[in-house]
């Protein structure tokens, strides 16, 4: 116990150094921008009438206050950092002055929803065909689905995502195909509304999850069809041990320490995934939220969501890696 | 290296459709040079003519002819991939060797950086890259980003194959022989992971063109160099498809998906090529 | 054993538990186009009494894994049977092995016919515990309820002096000695009629070793079950089998009892095995045998051993020579032994 506490706090160490590294790093590139976010705010502001100098000098300096941009770059990067962990972003500059985190936290539930419902049903049915396809090689049926699958493997998310918006949003129009829910939807919590809100992320989830599936696929299969030669596997059917068995708690067992390994690995990519079919189906979280703030130039929101998504992801790392040695009795403290 | 290539395409049906496409590829860059109109010029051809004789796939709404857009595209496209493979392939090269042969403190701190860059979300980091540098965001600062990007997953291998290269007799013969570290790496070492780099370097085209198509396509890239990602983005600026272009947006997607499948069927009869257990396998079958 | 008793009085005829008729197998790779035959097995006949140890001895890729595996359907491509028959006998009743449904297989396994595998770090899931592996193999078999089941389990493992706390273990928590011990008895939890051992005590220690050995001796005499028991080790068949054959090259070259074979051997090859077993006091250094085990993809004409052989003659590089009774109870195949064929 004493040994899993050891690496669950160097586990925590590492995913401390990715957040730590990886917010710098949008820091500093945000802060080489051209876009000077007081300036800019100030011109939108006055943009609706005059007002006297004065008046504009005394915003700029609450701005550049607000935006945490005192000082020289180091004071700001301070600045950044202990505003961050109070989940301060700053107000956001499109929607001035609503603060950054409160636009966020609005997005950051679709987001998530497609994420997790989507990673979990391409990896069920990744691995599920995966393990068929490795353990009954010569199931004819298994050969096309895989084939299938991974034959959408390598297509870039958007182009997918873009084939099945004209697949089902103008050859055959079943499904609604942007948005998150009905335009003139009572949000108030319905059977109707989750109806709906499930019906519009059928397509998105679908475009992730014929992505996914074929990746998970073939890893599983590939694992499957090595752990069928390995000893154990072939003494428990020469001990007469049922196929589904060996199957289910010889083969799968053994092939999902690796597999979970890298569902950790793959998540940064699923994210990225999530971001771009949210930006084809107009689906309102924060993938949207973040071209949306990039085509605005809102300094503060691109920046919030960007430390956001880096914290998210290696969070969900951290929590899969440290699940794997509960799985497999053999990692031990390293 | 010609007998090699010669089996795979005898015995190897993925390899031989991959080749194949890998052909046709070369066959449209060559042919690109040969554009009777310059890539960026518009309105040199009447605009929404559908695909006929004298223009195999088409005009666009912007005037230029379909078919020639897109071989500069593919040949943009391609070297676009090419070029951060190369580049992402010798950084992970010297981290990978180095991390894998000097081991200690030093394969410590390499591979937390390491880790660090492979979980981090590529496509936000993109997106902040184009926020702040707007047209500055041109083709070759692109490749530089994601070559910087696209490394980490395959130093992880390759220093796996280090690893156990370093307790091999000859690494040890080499050290008492006086050679250098670096002349160990790169005379010894190399050729051996030669192989994977190869295989690895088909996975890479894969995520870097797919990451200029998605970024292209959202317009966050330099829209005055064609590529494949460009040819969607001003079809889907001119609603192509609600206006019927169907030639527009159908010749980039096709070539995509063709592309993608050929740079993944190659790299697919590579690793098989490389992991005799893989070619077991398939006999078993 | 009183088996051979029973063998040689006349009035009693009892079938053996294994017979096994021509059997060959062969692993056929396709590589790049290049099609080959490995003959791992090739034209073995073989017949194994009730309550004996047949031990069967070879190098290393002579083919002695193949012949067990092919012997207890235990094959998967690229092995494949070309001919011949592997049929069991439990309890009066035949079982053709490949002749058998899946189902039909799956049910006399562990229950008459179970199998030890080398000792090495993964013939246990190493991922579940090892009561999971019992309740997997022998569950199903026994018909037990499960309270009776667990009961009979542990008694098994402390008639084995194994600490029924095992069961709570992971495979990797035990030493290699322990966990062979706890395999052999997972073997036999079902008290099989025959058992397969597969180099059971080639990983182990010398100490381990003889405990291991010494064990199963204890098992096969409570049981009574018959043996395969195959291991490179001439010394380990000096002791546990009470016959033994010898593959060379996918053949079997000769076959008699234990004594038989270590006394007066007749093969060439045979003589050199038991030639090179070290003796108490003598201190003569052992003559190795000049070249190494010939190629199954691409053997020697003939007799395979005639390469390697002083006594080759000229036909041993033509014609194959057949496995030949020159005595009670002992085969060989050898032209230098039963004579050129005219």
């Amino acid at each position: 116990m004493a040994a899993y506490m050891i690496f669950v706090a160097r586990r925590f160490a590492q995913l401390l150094l990715v957040v730590f590294l990886g917010i710098s790093a949008t820091f500093f590139i945000t802060h080489m921008t051209p876009v000077d976010p007081v300036t800019e705010s100030v011109t939108a502001i006055t943009n609706f009438g005059k007002s006297d100098p004065e008046a504009i000098e005394l915003m700029r300096k609450t701005l550049t206050e607000l935006y945490g941009l005192e000082g020289n770059l180091f004071e700001q990067y301070v600045t950044f950092w202990s505003r961050l962990v109070r989940g301060d972003f700053g107000p956001s500059l499109s929607a001035f002055p609503t603060p950054v985190s409160q636009i966020i936290f609005r997005a950051l539930p679709w987001t998530v929803g497609l994420m997790i419902s989507a990673t979990l049903i391409s990896f069920t049915i990744g691995n599920t065909l995966g393990a068929l396809a490795g353990y009954y090689r010569k199931s004819r049926i298994l050969k096309i689905i895989s084939l299938g699958l991974i034959g959408l493997q390598p297509i870039p998310y958007y182009v997918l995502a873009f084939i099945l918006l004209i697949l089902f949003g103008f050859v055959w129009p079943v499904l609604p195909i942007t948005g998150g829910y009905e335009m003139n939807a009572d949000l108030n919590l319905s059977f109707a509304l989750v109806l709906d809100i499930i019906r519009h992320s059928i397509l998105p989830a679908m475009a992730l999850v014929l992505v996914g599936a074929g990746s998970w696929l073939t890893g599983m299969r590939a694992l499957t069809s090595n752990i069928v030669t390995e000893d154990y596997v072939t003494f428990a059917e020469l001990g007469g041990v049922g196929s589904t068995r060996i199957l289910r708690s010889y083969v799968v067992r053994n092939a999902m320490v690796p597999q979970l390994t890298g569902l950790a690995m793959s998540l940064g990519a699923i994210f990225n995934g999530t971001v771009i079919t949210e930006i084809v189906f107009g689906y309102p979280g924060i993938g949207t939220l973040l071209i949306n703030a990039v085509h605005a130039g809102d300094y503060s929101l691109v920046l919030g969501l960007a430390s956001l998504s880096i914290i998210g992801v290696a969070i969900a790392v951290f929590l899969i890696d440290i699940l794997s040695p509960l799985l497999d009795p053999r990692i031990k403290a390293e | 290296m010609f007998t090699i290539v010669r089996d795979l395409i005898r015995y190897n049906i993925e390899f031989a459709v991959g080749f194949a496409i890998l052909l046709l590829l070369i066959g449209a860059v060559i042919l690109s040079f040969f554009s009777p109109y310059p890539a960026a010029d518009i309105y040199v051809v009447a605009p929404d003519m559908p695909p006929d004789a004298e223009f195999w796939l088409g005009t666009t709404s912007r005037g230029q002819d379909n078919f020639w857009q897109l071989m500069i595209a593919l040949r943009n496209t391609l070297a676009f991939g090419l070029g951060v493979a190369f580049l992402s392939r010798i950084l992970s090269l010297v981290v990978g060797l180095t991390a894998g042969y000097a081991g200690g403190r030093v394969d410590r701190v390499l591979m937390a950086i390491n880790d660090s860059v492979m979980v981090i979300p590529h496509f936000p980091i993109l997106v902040l890259f184009y926020f702040v540098l707007k047209d500055d965001m041109n083709w070759l600062m692109l490749v530089l980003i994601l070559s910087a990007l696209g490394w980490s997953y395959d130093a992880r291998l390759i220093r796996s194959i280090a690893m156990s290269l370093r307790t091999r007799p000859f690494t040890t013969q080499s050290v008492y022989s006086g050679m250098s570290m670096r002349k160990i790496l790169v005379e010894e070492h190399l050729p051996y992971v030669m192989p994977i780099v190869f295989a690895t370097t088909m996975n890479n085209m894969i995520w870097s063109i797919g990451m200029e198509i998605t970024l292209s396509v959202l317009g966050f890239t330099d829209v005055d160099t064609p590529t494949m990602g460009q040819m969607i983005y001003w079809a889907n600026s001119h609603s192509a498809l609600i206006s019927g272009i169907w030639w527009w947006v159908a010749a980039p997607v096709v070539a995509i998906i063709v592309l993608f499948i050929g740079l993944f069927l190659l790299s697919m009869s590579m690793n098989e090529y490389i992991d005799p257990r893989s070619r077991l396998n398939r006999m078993g079958s | 054993m009183q088996t051979e008793a029973l063998l040689r009085s006349p009035d009693i005829v009892v079938e053996p538990t294994l017979t096994v008729e021509r059997l060959k197998a062969y692993y056929t790779t396709k590589a790049f186009g290049i099609d080959r035959d490995i003959r791992a097995v090739d034209d073995i006949s073989l017949t194994v009494a009730k309550g004996e140890v047949y031990g069967v001895a070879g190098e290393s890729s002579s083919g002695k894994t193949s012949l067990i595996k092919t012997i207890v359907g235990a094959i998967r491509p690229p092995l494949h049977v070309v001919g011949g028959t592997v049929r069991f006998n439990f309890g009066g009743q035949t079982y053709d092995i490949y002749d058998l449904k899946p189902d039909e297989l799956q049910a006399i396994r562990w229950r008459h016919l179970s199998y030890i595998m080398q000792g090495s770090m993964n013939v246990l899931n190493p991922v579940r515990r090892i009561k999971h592996s019992f309740y997997d193999f022998a569950f199903p078999h026994m018909g037990l309820g499960r309270a009776t089941f667990w009961d009979r389990v542990r008694d098994h493992l402390r008639k084995l002096d194994l600490d029924p706390g095992v069961l709570d273990s992971y495979p990797h928590q035990l030493s290699g000695g322990m966990r062979q011990r706890t395999t052999i008895a997972l073997a036999t939890v079902c008290t099989p009629e025959f058992i397969v051992a597969d180099e059971p005590t080639t990983a182990l220690d010398v100490i381990v070793q003889r405990d291991v050995l010494t064990m199963l001796r204890d098992i096969q005499r409570d049981l009574g079950s018959s043996f395969l028991f195959v291991t490179h080790d001439m010394s380990v068949h000096a002791t546990v089998s009470d016959r033994v054959g010898i593959v060379y090259a996918g053949r079997l070259v000769e076959e008699a009892d234990t004594p038989t074979l270590f006394r007066s051997a007749r093969h060439p090859y045979t003589q050199h095995l038991v030639a090179s077993l070290p003796k108490i006091g003598d201190t003569t250094r052992r003559a190795s045998l000049s070249g190494r085990p010939p190629s199954l993809a691409d053997p020697p004409p003939g007799c395979r051993f005639h390469p390697r052989c002083p006594l080759a003659m000229d036909v041993c590089s033509k014609e194959v020579p057949p496995l030949v009774s020159i005595a009670p109870r002992h085969r060989v195949a050898c032209f230098a032994v039963t004579g050129a064929p005219s």
